[in-house]
């Protein structure tokens, strides 16, 4: 699904990503941690062409991201809140992004059904624009805002960090089901090595912008990874 | 403690997001300060003269208008002068005693530039007033007025946020200025005895004094005691309610997008702020249709007031596509749009405004056709080629918009750059170069025809000139996104 090859970002002489070959096979779900400016972020704005490589290049369904805008059709995502229209209320916002994915409103209503426990009452119906929700609550609308219209690719940039307990239990039940279906691409990135673990089939620990594990997570996992970071 | 508070505000100045930009900002701002304050002290000197040749008594006639100049400041420090509030929350948690706070937070409105322009009209004017014959009590007289200036800025504070206040007192005003104009009722008659006892009776000055003492007591207490995140601290959140709009679902993904601009429109103060303006462009013709200013009376004028009668809303929101959707241009950037949609729905926007300001502008009919003729030819110059000039320079403006604060409407320094300057500049000069070409060969008529030609030309080359103000988006896109991330 997603190919990765010879990619590097360089800031004024400082390479801050460095991946020779990655690739990421459909329906993975894919966890990637690191510690604070390891590369996460870098890496999924190249993926969704925020930013320019350096050099290399990354193509999903062959599309090349950087030169081609038609993996846009099939690829949704929440990084952080600039992904949020600050003046609408939530419902707004899910119709809007609907109607870009050619869900009508029906569909949306529909789809919203499923993640009422989700929301636990804090988003719909609110009175509230997006831009005076709690920071918790805002996480809430975005994630859900990004798995709208079916994409094929969803990109999640730190999906827990933020969220009360309650709702990060319902977070990893939402993805594990997203990675049960084999149509779904999921890239999560996390600070929190238990719930990576958790939902993916799939960790990269980047360091320093390079990929220094490559694991499929098993019961040694958690404690693999937590000996490599207190290092 | 004042030292530290000193060292902070020296450093939020010279860090300060237009200030730390380039050197030729940093000058040109400068010149502009400049220039506000010899337009000051060139009114406050001029002013005395300008009115006695107009056979008025420079001194009562100044006295009759304060009452209009210090609402008229009121509206001014309304729209534009930032409130301290929100800049000392980090105070809170420190070792600083709450009166300690508040005396600064207050004192650091004294000097803002609202109040310092002020001595530079009153000053020089009192000078004048002396030096033809006033008494030296002309200062106590001075001295009262910037007192006044002084009860507006404090004023100002307290009805900061507070719209209802703010309108009622505008209103109220409004209706005194049009009851004076037709001559029912002039309030001016009351307050002009009202300022000019401060020259005759000099210790009337006690009065502002004690008005200005009282007021910064007052705004003290309230201050102290809002001093709340919940309370005077917080950030006020309007009431939501979802609206869909369906009868835009029609019109397929361009509805889609006018419905956000809708919402963008309604909901955000900056964008309110703007809507206001091109409605206050709207009767920017009458300076030239009315024959009131002698320098306005060449008719390459007039196709310059019909460009920005009906072109208020494009000139105003249009030169700031795609920064509008700065705070959220990452989603824009990677949800299921093509630029064609996002700019055809911005471009649609603009026609539709500039229609509706046309229709609105039929009152200058009363000016006679001509002059109607010059809006509805600006009109469909503005249409055809103004809005492609604007989406183009859009692209290069980069400046992110806090959609919440409307403190920079009045020019963003930093959108001005050489290339803005030189894209925009057509905007205005090719139209009127246009029509001069036409008047003076082959007459009026023809001047008018040659430019809504023009914007006939444009408007038919449309996809040809998208292609290429999308290509330099694309082109401009990681600047612009990168741009767009740093916050004011």
């Amino acid at each position: 699904m997603i190919q990765v090859s010879n990619l590097s970002k360089t800031y004024n002489g400082t390479t801050v990503l460095n991946i020779e070959n990655l690739e990421i096979p459909k329906g993975q779900s894919f966890g990637l941690v690191g510690n604070n400016g390891a590369g996460k972020t870098t890496f999924f704005s190249l993926l969704l062409d925020l930013i320019q490589p350096s050099s290399g290049k990354i193509t999903t369904n062959t599309i090349q991201i950087n030169t081609d805008e038609s993996w846009k059709t099939f690829t949704n995502s929440f990084i952080d809140e600039t992904f949020l229209i600050g003046y609408l209320t939530p419902e707004e916002y899910f119709y809007f992004i609907g109607e870009l994915r050619g869900w009508n409103k029906a569909d949306v209503d529909a789809f919203l059904k499923n993640y009422e426990d989700f929301f636990n009452g804090e988003i719909l119906n609110n009175k509230k624009y997006l831009r005076d929700l709690s920071k918790g609550n805002a996480k809430k609308a975005g994630i859900v805002g990004a798995l709208i219209g079916k994409p094929e690719v969803i990109i999640l940039d730190e999906p827990f960090a933020n969220l009360d307990p309650t709702t990060q239990i319902r977070l990893k039940k939402i993805i594990k089901s997203l990675a049960e279906d084999k149509n779904t691409t999921v890239l999560v990135s996390s600070h929190d090595l238990q719930h990576t673990v958790e939902v993916s089939d799939r960790i990269v620990v980047l360091e320093k912008g390079n990929v220094v594990k490559d694991l499929v997570p098993t019961t040694e996992t958690l404690k693999e990874l937590e000996e490599f970071f207190s290092a | 403690m004042v030292k530290q508070f000193l060292k902070l505000e020296w450093k939020s100045f010279l860090r300060s997001s237009a200030f730390s930009s380039n050197l030729a900002l940093k000058i040109l701002m400068i010149f502009g300060a400049i220039y506000f304050i010899i337009v000051f002290i060139g009114l406050g000197i001029g002013s005395y003269f300008i009115m006695e040749d107009a056979g008025l008594e420079p001194f009562s006639t100044i006295n009759k208008f304060i009452i209009y100049y210090l609402v008229f400041d009121l509206i001014i420090r309304f729209f534009f002068q930032k409130m301290p509030s929100l800049t000392i929350r980090p105070f809170l948690n420190q070792n600083i005693k709450k009166n300690s706070i508040v005396h600064y937070t207050l004192s650091k409105t004294i000097v803002s530039f609202f109040n310092f322009i002020h001595w530079f009209f009153f000053i020089p004017f009192t000078i004048v007033l002396i030096s033809k014959g006033f008494t030296l009590e002309a200062i106590f007289w001075c001295l009262s007025i910037l007192f006044f200036i002084y009860i507006n800025n404090f004023l100002s504070i307290l009805i900061d946020k507070k719209d209802a206040i703010f309108y009622i007192v505008v209103g109220i005003f409004a209706v005194f200025g049009a009851l004076q104009y037709y001559a029912i009722f002039d309030i001016t008659q009351y307050t002009n005895g009202f300022f000019e006892a401060f020259y005759h009776h000099s210790y009337l000055i006690v009065i502002p004094a004690a008005l200005l003492i009282s007021m910064y007591y007052v705004n003290f207490k309230f201050f102290k005691s809002n001093l709340y995140l919940d309370a005077g601290l917080s950030i006020k959140q309007d009431l939501a309610t979802t609206e869909n709009f369906t009868w835009l679902d029609q019109l397929g993904s361009l509805g889609t997008f006018l419905k956000n601009d809708i919402r963008l429109l309604k909901r955000n103060k900056r964008a309110k702020t703007t809507l206001m303006m091109s409605f206050l462009f709207l009767f920017y013709g009458l300076l030239f249709f009315t024959n009131s200013i002698e320098a306005y009376k060449n008719p390459v004028w007039k196709i310059f007031a019909g460009i920005f009668v009906s072109g208020g809303f494009l000139l105003n929101f249009g030169q700031f596509v795609p920064s509008w959707d700065s705070s959220y241009y990452p989603l824009m950037m990677t949800q299921n749009i093509t630029y064609k949609d996002y700019l055809s729905s911005k471009w649609w926007l603009m026609v539709i405004a500039t229609s509706i300001t046309t229709l609105l502008a039929s009152f200058y009919l009363f000016f006679g056709i001509e002059s109607y003729l010059a809006i509805l030819t600006g009109a469909i110059f503005n249409i055809g080629v103004n809005s492609h000039i604007v989406l183009l320079g859009g692209a290069y403006i980069k400046t992110p918009i806090d959609l919440t604060s409307n403190k920079n409407a009045f020019g963003d320094k930093k959108s001005f750059n050489i290339k803005t300057l030189l894209i925009s500049l057509p905007k205005l000069a090719l139209p009127m170069a246009i029509y001069a070409i036409g008047y003076y060969t082959l007459g009026w008529q023809y001047g008018y025809l040659f430019v809504a030609l023009t914007g006939i030309l444009g408007f038919a080359f449309k996809n040809k000139v998208f292609q290429m103000i999308e290509s330099v988006y694309k082109k401009e896109k990681y600047a612009t996104l990168e741009a767009y991330k740093q916050k004011k």
